[in-house]
């Protein structure tokens, strides 16, 4: 029988060149895709219109565009925002949930550009933010400078961050013992450590499950305290943690495309084997790569506990794998970031409110699976091709054809 | 403490090692094979909370346990199907695809789950024969079950010709192709057989050995299972023990929660327990260190083609 269909025949070649528009084509399509899947799995939890849960999502985390022109009006006339408008409220919210995502999302990103496997950043994230707390709370006096407190609060957030990322670090490069287990596990030691030190050891309230309230040094300054002179501001909890983040993905991506650090990390991600004959350290690098990859983390840890001005026993798991999204929807680039963390800020925000939750969980699955599904689409390159004699002879040799 | 009670506490940790550790010894013996044939996949946890999930979903509904596991493996199953696309078809990185499995279930069995978090549980049906009596019938099932499987899946493995083929598979894809395995196949077949036993595990858990749903239910345990699987050397008699060894330390606070304990009673020492909700995490992480120099020394290690898509036709593995 000679069906249409049967006489062609699918081509797959390896491709040579990697165009680079493809990356952001397969990250949006991602990202559609995932909303599509979305629905349909939110109308068979029984919602029965997942636009408008999309549209609420974005709504709560970036505003409509009449919060965005009465908050521009309200801080040109230096009025207080409208009844009944969210002005900047949303993406305030939206950037405060950002800076700990793009801060773990680099860590992933400088792991993952040498194809470690950092896993962990939720703990290291949990063991900074410990270690801030520890500064802030019984290191130093209450009374200490703004900005030295918070620069040893974020340094000590760093070296916690570091230790935890180089424990295993140190394991692979040892022992090769695979990385992507031992920081899980750490992961849940950390969730743990934390748990013992606020619900029932030294640092606990009683029954409050908190370290309670930091001295305001210890706090990031928020947009809000600036609202008796712009009283626009009133009420928004933005701080420069966003800041932080940025100047984080600005000195990674210099270091990753720009200095000879960031070479050897690439070459090692991309052929081992052949860093090691060039006498690259793989050693030194596995460990530094680590342990700076967990330094990031353990930053986003310093700047969520001075954003929430105590550290409880409800401090939020799962940044840390936010991360891996973010670093594989922005291609592991460190400035690509920036946008996704801000996206995906949105996107928890959004989905705080909204029930059920877990859908901010299964979006971000989705958008995973599609990213690492189109991944071939770099690697080769798809044809379709009318079967004729001397194709269907080239094909019964083993070649690259499926 | 008299001996009676002595040989009470003691049936009862063990029991309750037994118990809790069968679940794991599903999710692991499912990824000791799929490992084996060449695909690793990280998304236990994933496959094991919609198994968890959509069992005690269909049990809810139609009261039948049995038709809750059943269902729950399918749920996995179906997880593991798409993981298996990802990687085997479009070949796409393991890790990558694994983590995703992992969320998406995580975020299903979360927004899928929420009219069950809380309900009703089976009605455990209670054994009447001494020290037996701490667990119910249906967890006897399981155990049993867990027993047979093992060593079964060991001699299938090890002895029987489809065995040869799945372990060729991982080993050496394209010696395994050129002598007419398929390997795409054989690959689909086992990383599908992982996910069903990893929803089994997953149901097993919601349905009996701790029976409800809650959020996240599994809490870290999938995790552990791969944790297992390397240091079971990828063997699944092996993968028995490990799994009641670490059934055993999951359960250890909760059994020791009996005030007339000297010491070791967690009930009057809250921060005690708290340090032993760590020891699972941190005994695989030492685990892995004692297996590495065992590894070392023996020269096992992990299957040669574990982590790389087979290319028909291309260089290499």
């Amino acid at each position: 029988m000679n069906l249409p269909w049967k006489s062609y025949r699918l081509r797959i070649e390896t491709r040579a060149d990697n165009p680079g528009w493809m990356g952001i084509v397969s990250s949006i399509l991602g990202v559609v895709l995932a909303l599509v899947v979305g629905g349909f799995v939110l109308r068979a939890a029984g919602a029965t219109d997942p636009i408008g849960t999309y549209r609420e999502i974005f709504k709560e985390g970036f505003g409509t565009l009449q919060d965005w022109q009465a908050g521009i009006h309200a801080l040109l006339t230096n009025t207080d925002c409208p009844k009944g408008s969210l002005c900047f409220g949303p993406i305030s919210d939206t950037l405060v949930k950002a800076s700990p995502i793009l801060l773990t999302g680099l860590a992933c990103i400088l792991a993952f550009r040498m194809k470690l496997w950092n896993i962990g950043a939720d703990g290291q994230m949990f063991m900074g933010a410990w270690a801030a707390t520890g500064v802030a709370i019984f290191l130093l006096p209450k009374n200490t400078d703004r900005t030295v407190m918070l620069a040893t609060m974020a340094l000590a957030g760093l070296i916690a961050g570091f230790i935890y990322g180089a424990i295993p670090g140190l394991l692979k490069a040892w022992l090769n013992i695979n990385e992507i287990i031992i920081t899980l596990m750490l992961n849940y030691v950390a969730y743990k450590w934390l748990e013992y030190f606020i619900v029932v050891g030294p640092w606990s309230l009683g029954d409050f499950e908190s370290t309670g309230r930091f001295a305001t040094s210890a706090t990031w300054p928020r947009l809000t305290e600036y609202s008796k002179s712009i009283p626009i501001l009133a009420g928004l909890t933005a701080h420069p943690g966003i800041f932080l983040g940025i100047i984080a993905a600005s000195m990674l991506a210099w270091i990753i495309y720009r200095s000879r650090w960031g070479y050897e990390i690439r070459v090692i991600g991309d052929n081992p084997k052949a860093a090691r004959y060039a006498g690259i350290n793989l050693a030194r690098n596995i460990f530094l790569v680590m342990g700076i990859s967990g330094a990031l983390a353990g930053l986003a840890g310093m700047n969520e506990v001075a954003a929430l001005r105590e550290l409880t026993g409800r401090f939020q798991r799962g940044y840390g794998f936010t991360g891996v999204i973010v670093a594989w929807l922005a291609r592991l680039n460190p400035l690509a970031a920036i946008f996704v963390a801000i996206l995906f800020g949105g996107l928890l925000v959004g989905t705080q409110l909204i029930q059920p939750q877990g859908i901010a969980s299964m979006l971000q699955g989705v958008i995973l699976f599609v990213v690492v599904g189109t991944e071939l689409l770099f690697r080769y390159r798809f044809r379709l091709e009318k079967i004729t004699s001397s194709v269907v002879t080239s094909a019964s040799e083993p070649s690259n054809v499926n | 403490m008299s001996t009676n009670a002595l040989i009470a506490l003691a049936a009862t940790i063990i029991f309750g090692a037994l118990v809790s550790g069968t679940p794991l010894l599903f999710a692991t013996l499912g990824e000791i094979l799929s490992e084996r044939a060449g695909v690793m996949n990280l998304g236990i946890e994933g496959m094991m909370l919609v198994g968890a999930m959509g069992g005690f979903a269909v049990w809810f509904h139609t009261g039948n346990t049995f038709v809750g596991l059943l269902v729950g493996m399918i749920f996995g199953g179906l997880l593991a199907l798409l993981h298996a696309f990802i990687t085997i078809s479009l070949r796409a990185d393991q890790v990558v695809s694994g983590l995703a499995v992992t969320f998406l279930g995580t975020g299903l069995s979360s927004i899928l789950g929420a009219p069950y978090v809380g309900k009703a549980v089976p009605q455990p049906i209670p054994l009447t024969v001494p020290l037996l009596d701490r667990i119910e019938l249906q967890q006897l099932i399981m155990i049993v079950v867990g027993l047979v499987l093992a060593p079964a899946i060991w001699y299938y493995l090890n002895r029987t010709r489809p065995g040869l083929n799945l372990r060729s598979v991982g080993e050496y894809p394209s010696a395994a192709d050129s002598l007419g395995i398929n390997v795409y196949r054989t690959r689909y077949m086992y990383v599908i057989f992982g996910g069903l036993m990893s929803g089994l595990g997953g149901a097993a858990m919601s349905l009996v050995a701790d029976p409800g749903w809650v959020d996240g239910k599994t809490s870290g345990l999938g995790w552990i299972a791969v944790g297992l699987v390397i240091f079971a050397s990828w063997d699944p008699l092996r993968g028995l023990w490990v799994s009641y060894f670490f059934g055993l330390l999951r359960r250890l606070p909760l059994d020791l929660q009996n005030p007339a304990l000297p010491f070791i009673s967690t009930a009057n020492n809250p921060q005690l327990g708290r340090i032993m909700d760590m020891l699972p995490y941190l005994a695989t992480i030492f685990i892995l260190i004692l297996g590495s120099r065992e590894a070392m020394r023996k020269r096992i290690g992990a299957p040669a083609a574990l982590g790389t898509p087979y290319i028909r036709g291309e260089r290499g593995l």
